[in-house]
């Protein structure tokens, strides 16, 4: 089986201090990977070295396309590069204000990742925009309101839909349940891997919160200071991590 | 089904002198299809530790562990989920799962997760759970507010719901009355009889007898204790 992402050596440094450092796996479709590690351990940088939004000082990405296979996506155009994060990728940013148009309804959000990959009839985007307000458990009623108007929950759920509505094949989520509060964070768990399952994504997870990624992801990478300080499966990372520095993150965490 | 070749298992405590405990020395066995065995030993001897090893849960030091054709000492992590997917289910003494979901979908989950039809798994599912005595009015709630002894038997519906080859089983008779642990001693019967390698634990000694082939004592291989 070919990986749909193979990560290879990524770097990225801020003048002389390092982002992140020597950053290889390989994620095989339907995978979900967890990236843990304190504020300033390099995660969210890995992330958008990843997703095309910061520019590796050295590395390579590599998508396997449906059109051409494998492809490096950090030498790619940025035309085509801007093409796969509207079709093939999605991104869920922390603030939903960041993925979500303010000034536009919601059915008006979905809609318009629709119509960037070519949807041109208004019946058809209406339909399946209100069909993913109802996949996010949104009311049908509210179609027509701004995200101004929404929770912090519904934003963030909205912000999903909009995401998804073109069946990407890859999302990258930061912190996709951070200032949520738990009941929320509960709901859209449910509904994240639920969504995971029934569309067969993958997905890269990058939060704090161990919790969340016992429940979603298959994997788990820690990282400290810009390095990956260990990889594996989720519960053996968490149940019996090797390196000082889980030992410490996992010790750390508060017993319900 | 099930073979351990000399395994060996420590603890680093990085965080405290860098302690290093070893637990395991020189781990062996062999569990056949169609074989139960059973593990014995007081309490922190290592049973647990030998089912987390055996799972991938806990990482071997040395050693090998096959389950089928594979290492899980040595394997990916990918290829441990598909293990753990297709061929090697756990049945813990805790149920963990995802705040919300219905009690009928995390007893069918693994058999969605291997393909089945999901009406087909739901049909399953809703058969194990009747045969457990969980009532019907409960099957569309999460089991996150059961009692103890009702999240326990949905964790043993979710465990026999997909027909592995080979089970780990910890304590799962424990704090269930005479009618559901005579319900869960048939379903080890049943994955017996259909040729499934089992690794149990089971404090319960009447059961232990009836449905084990064998005892392992792990004090064995615990350090320091073997004569």
């Amino acid at each position: 089986m070919t990986p749909l992402l193979q990560v290879k050596g990524i770097e990225k440094r801020y003048g002389a201090r390092i982002g992140c450092i020597d950053v290889s796996f390989d994620l095989y479709p339907g995978e979900v990977m967890g990236i843990v590690g304190e504020s300033g351990s390099g995660k969210s940088t890995l992330l958008n070295c990843m997703a095309g939004h910061l520019e590796p000082d050295a590395g390579q990405v590599i998508f396997d396309t449906r059109a051409e296979g494998p492809v490096d996506t950090v030498t790619m155009s940025e035309p085509e590069r801007r093409m796969l994060s509207r079709t093939d990728w999605a991104f869920v940013h922390q603030h939903a204000r960041d993925g979500l148009r303010m000034s536009v309804s919601a059915g008006g959000n979905i809609g318009e990742r629709l119509m960037a990959v070519g949807d041109r009839h208004y019946g058809d985007i209406r339909d399946r925009a209100i069909d993913w307000l109802g996949r996010v458990e949104i009311e049908e009623s509210r179609v027509d309101d701004r995200p101004s108007a929404f929770s912090g929950g519904m934003q963030q759920r909205l912000q999903i839909a909009r995401n998804l509505v073109t069946g990407p094949r890859l999302v990258f989520m930061d912190e996709p349940t951070g200032g949520l509060d738990v009941s929320v964070q509960a709901r859209l768990l449910d509904l994240l891997r639920g969504l995971v399952r029934e569309m067969g994504l993958s997905a890269i997870i990058v939060t704090h919160d161990l919790a969340v990624v016992r429940l979603l992801a298959d994997r788990l990478m820690v990282m400290k200071d810009g390095h990956v300080v260990e990889a594996g499966l989720t519960d053996q990372v968490l149940d019996d991590p090797q390196h000082a520095y889980t030992q410490l993150l996992v010790s750390s965490v508060l017993q319900v | 089904m099930i073979e351990l070749k000399d395994v060996s298992k420590s603890f680093t405590l990085h965080n405290q002198g860098s302690a290093v405990i070893p637990v395991m020395e020189g781990a062996s066995l062999n569990v056949a299809p169609g074989e139960c065995v059973a593990l014995t030993g007081a309490s922190g001897a290592g049973k647990s530790t030998l089912m987390r090893v055996i799972y991938g849960n806990y990482l071997a030091a040395s050693g090998q562990v096959l389950v089928g054709d594979l290492d899980v000492a040595k394997a990916e992590p990918r290829e441990i989920l598909a293990l753990r997917r297709e061929t090697l289910g756990y049945v813990s003494q805790f149920l963990r799962v995802v705040p919300r979901v219905p009690t009928l979908e995390v007893v069918a989950e693994p058999l969605l997760a291997v393909g089945c039809e999901k009406q087909a798994a739901l049909d399953k599912a809703a058969g194990l759970l009747a045969r457990l005595n969980i009532p019907e009015r409960l099957w569309t709630l999460s089991p996150t507010t059961f009692s103890g002894g009702e999240q326990q038997r949905v964790n043993i519906a979710r465990g026999f719901a997909h027909e592995y080859p080979a089970m780990l089983l910890d304590e799962p008779t424990a704090s269930l009355d005479a009618q559901n642990r005579e319900t869960v001693l048939s379903l080890i019967e049943e994955a017996k009889a259909r040729g499934a390698a089992i690794v149990g634990i089971f404090h319960d000694i009447e059961a232990r007898a009836r449905v084990c082939d064998r005892e392992i004592d792990v004090s064995a291989f615990t350090p320091g204790l073997a004569a």
